[in-house]
């Protein structure tokens, strides 16, 4: 069985926001809504600085905090490692909203929750997810963790990583190489 | 300097650029629930405890005002529903690891019980009632035989309700004000706290009065030490927590907080109501609507610095 | 090498590392997917519909698919064989059906007319419209001379109303891009090695070794392949040095940031020479064999020690020093990037210059890594009669000013127009099409003064930008997604060609501007220069003489053709330079001749007064210029312009971060309110805003009052003697927090 993460090299991204207009367009996301971001984070006292730059999403966690709190399992895990939403079965109670560290949720004017897919219509058709492929500078690897000899498995062993606020304990799946 | 910036303009309703998923009704449905809760179990335990002859705005009139209570409150939690046409998936599914799915199912047992069991007070509570449709006359008086049970059922039932209220929120980890276990015990407990305020307020019997002003101040005392014991857990935890904390010793809420829910809706009323023990006479409407008046404002406080403690970005402003 | 290729012979193999070159042909047929791995690209070759545009967002021009779903826009992906985008479009070009859907958009032909005493638009058909545009254009002709209509113009469809424009009668064609952009950088260059740099730039960015970036913040300026090579080389090792007030995106992936007092980076420059002189680090082989006057070059630099830039520019010797040293390590792969927005402070060609000297001593124009000679395509031009020879020009309006200036200079047109008592007024006539001269020229109430002086004012737009408002017609164009345009003919390591072919029908009456330019030359009987029927006929013509035809390109979007030449210097190769000594020239001889410095010097420029702040501005990876900010996913992105400010002089101000406030300039001249932002990435001397923003016409609904607009701060410029750019980095502004 597959386990889809991504890698996102944080010395590459320069921060366009790219993978958010990408995003926006492919998946049809609302106008003044977004499943992604950038983050620009910023450490030091001129003229010692260091910036990080970061595009951010759902973590697709292996425990996701979403997926426990929803009452109706409309937030769900699908085979792969996907953390989705069945519009159908959500009520809208906002309960997995609240529960994202990450804040990467929101509410789709129509009323149920919205968020990052990981372009599962993509990935099913052998794609990488829309951000990943519109990214100018290659900032993303996208593929399956069960696979050692993936893309983004060898790079996880071999350039130092980090998952953004492990200690939340979701067991979040997007690296940032850093 | 630690500068921290979304640069992508997110702006997502509801989320940016500090969540409010849940608005005011969320803390009225908290609260309803809560105070339906502890009316709930004094009626029941004070039926158990033979006080149906003594005790009977407690354990009769007070649980007539349950059902209407507990509609309003699953109205606001209905209006807070953004998906409203699907709530029935609810009932589709028992999901153990949701507070959400656990609460719902918790009232779709306690709300008709609630009702089941006013009903069997019908006739005490208004004499002069008539029921017209005898099926339902059996119906009632076959549940009058069924009160004990009904009180046991409830005392279970309306613990689990009260606790909910607090565990609901607790359950987020990501909001590290509301992730702590002392909020399900301090819901609980404020929820009692506000029905026995909500008793004091109908009751015209002294004894009852008495009774329950001294119910009132032992679970104020309670609370009081929860409220404490919450922060001193924030402080001696991670930074998050520490910082959730001071949105209240320093933060935005600590005016408000201290002032509107430790001091008028906590410290006031258990003086008022020392007082009155010791002969001095305050009119016991006072320190009951401000017990009723903090346990509301304590759900509105907490829902909303909940949400605005974070994990992230917290550089942010 | 898999490039054994000879320079300048025709020999059918194809340049290594692209896409293309995958097919082993002389023309690559690019279908889309076919030999690329689609899964590594947002285009997929499906059942969905498809058309093949190239971007009209920036100058870039990517190549790419206009997708539709259900019949309805849905996405731009990159065409997979571009070289100009690698098959990744940037974010303005994936937010380009934005520029389709904006409700804001013109929609009919306007004329201004008076009513009740008030000018207002009237709706117009096209007849009338374009009817009143020739009965006024005529007039000027016949009264002044056809050289008293002038164009502005920037953008794909400019070609069209330059051909009209010609066969009218007047030369007098400027692009803002040159006087308020890159006119020092082509004019340095042209100096110096006696070619251009080009657009997309001849860098070898993603060969090189060091990159010496001045004030340029590539990845904030999204030039699509520029920002894919720089982060490749980022990614492998290269070393980076970013020359920037500001801690910018690139001088955060930099190895070295320089944090320069503004305005010195010509003092910097030059103590790099010395070091590079200094120390001998310059390639001596290259400089003898290649270059003019370094004797003289190093006589001159032999006082601009790092010891003497230092109180200048704020940058420790060693650190000059050592940068220095990175760069000849690197060498010949490093560049110093000759920038592309250069019109900063009136010195500018001469800056330029000075890296384009530094650049000569290091031995990179010419070799991998550094610059590359970029490749040429030969697509025959359709036949038309030849334009009449016009008797006068903007340049009449300036005798002695500036010799070197090649291009007409959108500023010195705007000058000309205001009427002073020693020189009559020159212009007439103005078409404007596709530049929005408020936001674009420096010194806009010059601007307003000279729209009052004339008698025709036509604007062509999109959008109802500023301009609009001042136009006695407005005529609307369809957007880059609705119309055919002349090809796109790159010039990069390879040559070629991509169609632009319309993805919607035009909404409502807009028009593209082939279809107006022709309809118009009809109107002045000038239909001669327009002989081809429709543009279909036109682009089928242009493309059977490379053995494609339209009806291929629409399918396959982009032709990537044979390369003629190849990319660098051969070992030794003997090489004239079309310099008038025939070789780079250190010490200039047409500078000379002119009567300018031959080899750059360093001249102080003014400083703020107390309590004033150096204006800088620049760019965001999401918006170009002013022209996206109303595009709705572009707006999501971004939605206003910040103002950069260091902590300490937001301490003394008592400004925090995220507050409101309005910028004055030295001139009493005040900005809209604009969003602090207090960040430690920029020096305590100068504050930055992206331009852009700040627009003031309620019709666009999403970006009015935004942010504040830049050029209305620059009420002062300081013009480049040699070429005429215009300096706008010499404005000073001061907190008002009161305005708000």
């Amino acid at each position: 069985m597959a386990r889809y993460a991504m890698a996102i090299d944080t010395k590459r991204c320069v921060g366009c926001s790219d993978c958010v207009a990408a995003c926006q367009t492919e998946n049809n996301v609302p106008v003044g809504f977004c499943r992604d971001w950038i983050v620009e984070e910023m450490h030091g006292q001129y003229p010692t600085l260091d910036l990080e730059i970061r595009s951010e999403r759902c973590n697709h966690c292996a425990d996701s905090p979403c997926v426990r709190s929803c009452p109706t399992g409309a937030s769900h895990y699908e085979e792969g490692g996907f953390v989705l939403v069945t519009a159908e079965e959500c009520i809208g109670c906002k309960a997995c909203i609240v529960s994202c560290p990450y804040d990467a949720r929101y509410v789709h004017p129509e009323g149920y929750v919205d968020k990052c897919t990981f372009c599962i219509h993509r990935v099913k058709e052998g794609q990488d997810p829309a951000c990943v492929s519109v990214c100018p500078t290659h900032a993303f690897i996208f593929g399956d963790l069960e696979d050692t000899n993936s893309e983004i498995s060898k790079v996880l062993r071999s350039r130092k990583n980090k998952t953004l606020i492990p200690e939340a304990g979701t067991k979040p799946h997007i690296f940032y190489l850093i | 300097m630690h500068e921290i910036t979304i640069t992508s303009g997110r702006m997502n309703h509801g989320i940016d650029p500090v969540l409010h998923a849940w608005g005011w009704e969320i803390p009225v449905y908290l609260f309803l629930g809560g105070l339906a809760a502890g009316l709930l179990f004094f009626s029941a335990y004070f039926y158990l405890k033979g006080k149906d002859k003594t005790f009977i705005t407690a354990v009769k009139t007070a649980p007539m005002f349950v059902p209407l209570l507990l509609a309003i409150g699953l109205g606001a939690l209905f209006l807070d529903l953004s998906h409203k046409l699907y709530f029935w998936r609810l009932y589709t599914t028992i999901r153990l690891e949701s507070p959400m799915s656990w609460g719902a199912w918790t009232l779709l047992l306690i709300f008709p019980l609630s009702i089941f069991w006013s009903a069997t007070f019908l006739k005490d509570v208004f004499p002069r009632w008539e029921c017209k449709i005898p099926m339902l006359g059996r119906f009632i008086e076959w549940l009058k035989e069924q009160r004990t049970w009904m009180a046991y059922g409830l005392i279970i039932l309306s613990a689990v309700l009260g606790m909910y209220t607090g565990i609901l929120l607790s359950a987020f980890n990501a909001r590290p004000f509301w992730n702590t276990s002392i909020l399900g015990p301090l819901f609980l407990i404020s929820g009692f706290s506000t029905g026995a305020a909500f008793i004091l307020l109908m009751s015209k019997d002294a004894e009852e009065r008495r009774m329950f002003s001294r119910i009132d101040m032992v679970l104020i005392a309670i609370e009081l030490f929860l409220i404490v014991h919450l922060f001193m857990g924030f402080l001696a935890s991670t930074e998050v927590h520490i910082e959730a904390a001071h949105l209240f010793l320093g933060g935005p809420y600590t005016a408000v907080f201290w002032t509107l829910v430790a001091g008028l809706g906590l410290i006031v009323p258990l003086l008022a109501e020392l007082m009155e023990l010791r002969g001095l006479h305050v009119p016991v409407q006072i320190p009951a609507l401000l017990v009723l008046l903090g346990g509301l404002i304590l759900r509105f406080i907490v829902v909303d610095a909940g949400q605005s403690s974070r994990w992230l970005y917290k550089f942010m402003q | 090498m898999k490039n054994k290729v000879k320079r300048r012979e025709f020999i059918k193999i194809l340049g290594a590392g692209t896409v293309g070159a995958a097919a082993g042909v002389s023309l690559v047929n690019a279908f889309p997917a076919s030999k690329v791995d689609s899964a590594k690209f947002l285009h997929v070759n499906s059942q969905e519909e498809v058309s093949p545009t190239y971007c009209e967002v920036c100058f870039w021009k990517c190549a790419g698919w206009v997708h539709k779903k259900d019949g309805k826009p849905w996405k731009i992906t990159g065409n997979a064989h571009d070289l100009n985008s690698q098959g990744r479009f940037c974010p303005r070009g994936t937010g380009g059906i934005g520029m389709y859907t904006d409700p804001d958009r013109l929609k009919t032909p306007l004329i201004r007319v008076e009513k009740n005493g008030k000018q207002v638009f009237r709706k117009a058909s096209w007849d009338e419209a374009l009817d009143l545009v020739a009965e006024r254009m005529q007039s000027i002709s016949k009264k002044w001379g056809p050289e008293c209509v002038a164009l502005f113009t920037h953008g794909s469809g400019g070609t069209y109303f330059k051909n009209l424009l010609r066969g009218f009668g007047s030369n007098n064609i400027a692009a803002p891009s040159y006087a308020q952009c890159r006119g020092p950088r082509a004019e340095a260059y042209l100096l110096t090695y006696g070619e251009g740099v080009g657009s997309p730039e001849r860098t070898d960015i993603k060969n090189a070794k060091c990159l010496v970036l001045i004030g340029s913040h590539i990845g904030e300026n999204m030039h699509n392949g520029q920002v894919q090579e720089f982060t490749e080389m980022v990614a492998n090792g290269g070393t980076v040095i970013t020359v920037d007030p500001r801690f910018s995106t690139a001088a955060s992936k930099s190895k070295y940031w320089l944090p320069i007092k503004p305005a010195t980076d010509i003092a910097l420059l030059l103590a790099w020479i010395n070091v590079i002189i200094e120390e001998e680090l310059y390639d001596k082989k290259y400089v003898e064999q290649y270059t003019y006057g370094f004797e003289a070059l190093k006589e001159s630099v032999k006082k601009n020690t790092p010891e003497w830039a230092y109180p200048l520019t704020t940058i420790k010797p060693h650190i000059i020093r050592q940068t220095a040293r990175e760069m000849a390590k690197a060498a010949p792969s490093v560049i110093i990037h000759p920038g592309r927005h250069v019109t900063w402070y009136g010195d500018d060609t001469q800056r330029v210059r000075a890296g384009a000297i530094l650049n000569a001593l290091l031995g990179s124009w010419g070799r991998r890594g550094g610059f590359y000679a970029p490749a040429k395509a030969h697509i025959k031009k359709y036949p038309h009669p030849k334009y009449p020879k016009p008797k006068k020009n903007w340049k009449d309006a300036f005798p002695d000013q500036f010799p070197l200036a090649n291009l007409a200079l959108s500023s010195g047109i705007c000058d000309a127009t205001i009427p002073t008592p020693d020189k009559e007024c020159s212009f007439k006539g103005w078409i404007i099409y596709g530049t929005n001269l408020i936001q674009t020229l420096p010194q806009p109430e010059k601007t307003l003064k000279a729209l009052q002086n004339l008698e025709l004012v036509v604007a062509i737009d999109t959008m109802p930008a500023e301009i609009t408002g001042w136009a006695d017609v407005v005529l609307p164009e369809c957007t880059y997604l609705e119309r055919y345009d002349d090809l796109r003919i790159s010039q990069g390591r390879q040559p070629s060609v991509a169609l632009r072919a319309p993805a919607f029908k035009p909404k409502n009456e807009t028009k593209p501007a082939y279809w107006i330019a022709q309809k118009l030359a009809e109107k002045l009987g000038l239909e001669k220069y327009f002989p081809a029927k429709t543009i279909e006929e036109y682009l089928d013509y242009r493309l059977k003489s490379i053995g494609s035809s339209l009806e291929e390109m629409r399918k396959v979007g982009v032709k990537n053709l044979a390369p003629e030449q190849d990319l660098y210097f051969l070992d030794g190769e003997e090489y004239e330079f079309s310099t008038p000594t025939g070789k780079i020239e250190l010490y200039s001889t047409t500078l000379e001749e002119s009567g300018f410095d031959p080899i750059p010097k360093f001249t102080k420029h003014e400083e703020p007064p107390d309590g004033f702040y150096r204006l800088l501005y620049g760019r965001a990876p999401m918006h170009t210029f002013g022209r996206t900010t109303n595009n709705q996913i572009l707006n999501d992105l971004m939605n206003e312009n910040e103002v950069w400010i260091n902590p300490k002089v937001a301490k003394e101000w008592d400004i925090s971060n995220g507050e409101y406030l309005s910028l004055e300039n030295q001139d009493g001249k005040i900005s809209n309110k604009i969003k602090a932002k207090v960040t430690e990435r920029i020096r305590h001397d100068c504050v930055f805003m992206v331009h852009g923003f700040g627009h003031d016409r309620k019709q666009m609904r999403r970006n009015y009052l935004r942010g504040a607009d830049d050029q209305k701060l620059i009420s002062k410029v300081k013009l480049d003697p040699i070429m005429g750019g215009t300096g706008m980095r010499v404005n000073f502004v001061t907190f008002r927090k009161e305005a708000v």
